[in-house]
């Protein structure tokens, strides 16, 4: 059984259909990546999942159990986290604070700790940061900062919106390869990305989204090769 | 102040206007310093009321940006609440200036938590029935709600005590507590500070250190990521109205054993002048709020005592507009503590 199940999911802004029968799963274990243009749908449809924008139709199944309409903050406590599009970190919040937002719904003190050091030891940057306020820091240290907070629920998933936005490509390979390796400690990923190309190095699986449904799926390996997808979304003709 | 720097014609002006009026302050103040000391006391005290209603617009406005326009009433409604209890129900005999002091201490102890807890709710009700349902609505609407709002419940205190000032029973004495007359600084003024520090302390506490407290400033900086760490939004929301109206049944009562009266418009002349307080400090941040409280009571009763009590309202809102002046966020309001410090 899948980890995550997204069955048909329609999603509305108001009057517009932003997503129209999104399916897709993801097995425990992977990273999968959701590519796509702007405006496609991506961070739609991580939001929907999420409970952030409730979907309309359609079902969304977590560990065997539907979780459409759950509120957004109950998420967390069933094992889904998100590192959001933008970042969102509470930016007059220090370093150390973000973090413990980030276990908000925990209370043991222990595993906090130990979950703060594990975030610590893949952004070692964070450490020497800890008492700074978030919003004064680089963009890159925001990213690390966003999925860090993500960690810190020790989620069965990590939903990753677009973690490359805004970075040199130096600090893009380092923040992927720390996505590998958080894949590989056991947390299984859902990657929203416009950086198709990095984001199809690391995934075990994609799907292509265009206006709000799921036109391709392959295994990462097969999407690099398809002469669409390189045209489209890998810059080359 | 380097928005000095790169100033136009109307900043000079506000400068030299302030200038003047601290200058001639310091010289009543060096001709009888017995009476610009009381008055200064007397500024604190009445600061110190305005600065718990501010906070309550502070808090609210920094969680949801709105200005809660019925949070003075609600305040007006803490007052009546506890002159009612001190009259007894009925059950009890009405609390007076001539009981037992035990019994006074009791009396107010009683009135004051009775009149946050009431007040706490009500906040919260008024939340849940007139703003929540407009959560996603255009600012303006539920601006106008809560115009509507201030409005019902000054009508509730209308038929409730009736349109005439109410008396509240002398339960604090009014004597001097320093001997002779240079200085005066009352029973009563003592009781209001004495109740304001613990309240203020317990509102940083709470903000800063509790989880509540951390929530509600994660609420404040990002509503959706507040959300996808799991804090629930509309909880936190709710308790942050909950707070504001415990600060404003306190300072109700605080205001009802003070003055000695209340009525059912108090609401709306207190809250304005609280409101001022807020935006002075710099709406949105809690120290600003309440250093704008006591800098409005500090200049009210300087301008009781040396231009005259007809002009108190134009000088206290006279400062307010050289301040915006310069700082158009309000003294502090660079800096929101609600989603900061706290401190």
């Amino acid at each position: 059984m899948a980890l995550l199940e997204v069955e048909n999911m329609h999603s509305y802004y108001g009057n517009i259909h932003a997503l129209r029968g999104v399916s897709l799963t993801v097995e425990e274990g992977e990273v999968v990546t959701l590519i796509g243009s702007n405006g496609a749908g991506k961070t739609t449809t991580l939001r929907s999942i999420h409970g952030v924008l409730p979907p309309k139709e359609g079902k969304v199944i977590f560990d065997g159990k539907e979780i459409q309409g759950t509120p957004a903050h109950d998420m967390i406590s069933r094992g889904i986290a998100q590192s959001p599009e933008g970042r969102k970190i509470f930016s007059r919040m220090t370093v150390r604070e973000n973090l413990e937002m980030g276990a908000y719904h925990r209370s043991d003190r222990d595993g906090i700790r130990t979950d703060m050091d594990r975030v610590f030891e893949l952004f070692p940057r964070l450490q020497e940061r800890i008492k700074q306020e978030a919003g004064t820091m680089s963009g890159g240290e925001q990213q690390m900062l966003a999925i860090g907070r993500a960690l810190m629920s020790r989620p069965r998933l990590l939903l990753l919106d677009e973690p490359s936005m805004g970075l040199s490509p130096v600090l893009v390979e380092r923040i992927f390869d720390i996505i590998r390796e958080i894949n590989a400690q056991g947390t299984t990923i859902l990657l929203v990305e416009q950086n198709a190309n990095v984001a199809l190095e690391i995934a075990t699986r994609g799907y292509v989204l265009e206006t709000g449904a799921i036109v391709n799926s392959a295994p990462a390996a097969k999407l690099r090769e398809d002469p669409k997808v390189r045209e489209a979304y890998l810059g080359e003709i | 102040m380097d928005s000095i720097k790169g100033s136009s014609w109307q900043s000079r002006l506000a400068v030299v206007l302030i200038a003047i009026l601290l200058v001639a302050l310091l010289i009543q103040a060096v001709a009888n310093p017995g009476q610009f000391v009381s008055q200064l006391l007397i500024g604190i005290t009445n600061g110190a009321i305005i600065a718990l209603v501010a906070l309550g617009y502070t808090l609210v406005y920094g969680i949801i940006e709105l200005i809660n326009f019925a949070h003075g009433d609600n305040f007006m409604i803490g007052s009546f609440v506890g002159l009612t209890l001190l009259a007894g129900f009925g059950i009890f005999a009405p609390i007076s200036g001539d009981s037992g002091t035990f019994i006074k201490i009791l009396g107010v102890l009683l009135a004051l938590v009775v009149a946050m807890v009431v007040c706490g709710f009500v906040n919260v009700a008024i939340e849940r029935i007139a703003y929540k349902p407009l959560r996603n609505s255009p600012r303006l609407a539920v601006l106008i709600t809560a115009i509507g709002m201030s409005f019902i419940l000054q009508n509730i205190g209308l038929v409730w005590k009736g349109p005439a000032q109410v008396p509240f029973p002398e339960l604090i004495s009014s004597a001097n507590i320093f001997p002779g007359d240079a200085i005066i600084f009352r029973w009563k003024d003592l009781f209001v500070i004495a109740a304001t520090i613990p309240l203020l302390l317990g509102l940083s506490y709470f903000i800063k250190n509790t989880k509540q407290g951390k929530a509600m400033r994660a609420v404040a900086q990002d509503k959706e990521a507040a959300a996808m760490v799991g804090i629930n939004v509309n909880r936190t929301i709710s308790i942050t109205f909950l707070l504001g109206g415990i600060l404003a049944g306190a300072s109700g009562v605080m205001f009802g054993l003070f003055n000695g009266i209340t009525v059912f418009n108090v609401g709306f002349t207190q809250g304005l002048y609280a409101f001022t307080a807020a935006v002075l400090g710099g709406i949105g941040n809690l120290t600003g709020a309440v250093v704008g409280g006591f800098l409005i009571g500090i200049i009210g009763s300087m301008a009781d005592q040396y231009i005259g009590v007809r002009w108190t309202a134009i000088v206290i809102f006279g400062v307010l507009v050289l301040v915006l002046v310069f700082r158009p966020r309000g003294l502090l309001g660079d800096r929101s503590a609600v989603q900061g410090g706290g401190e």
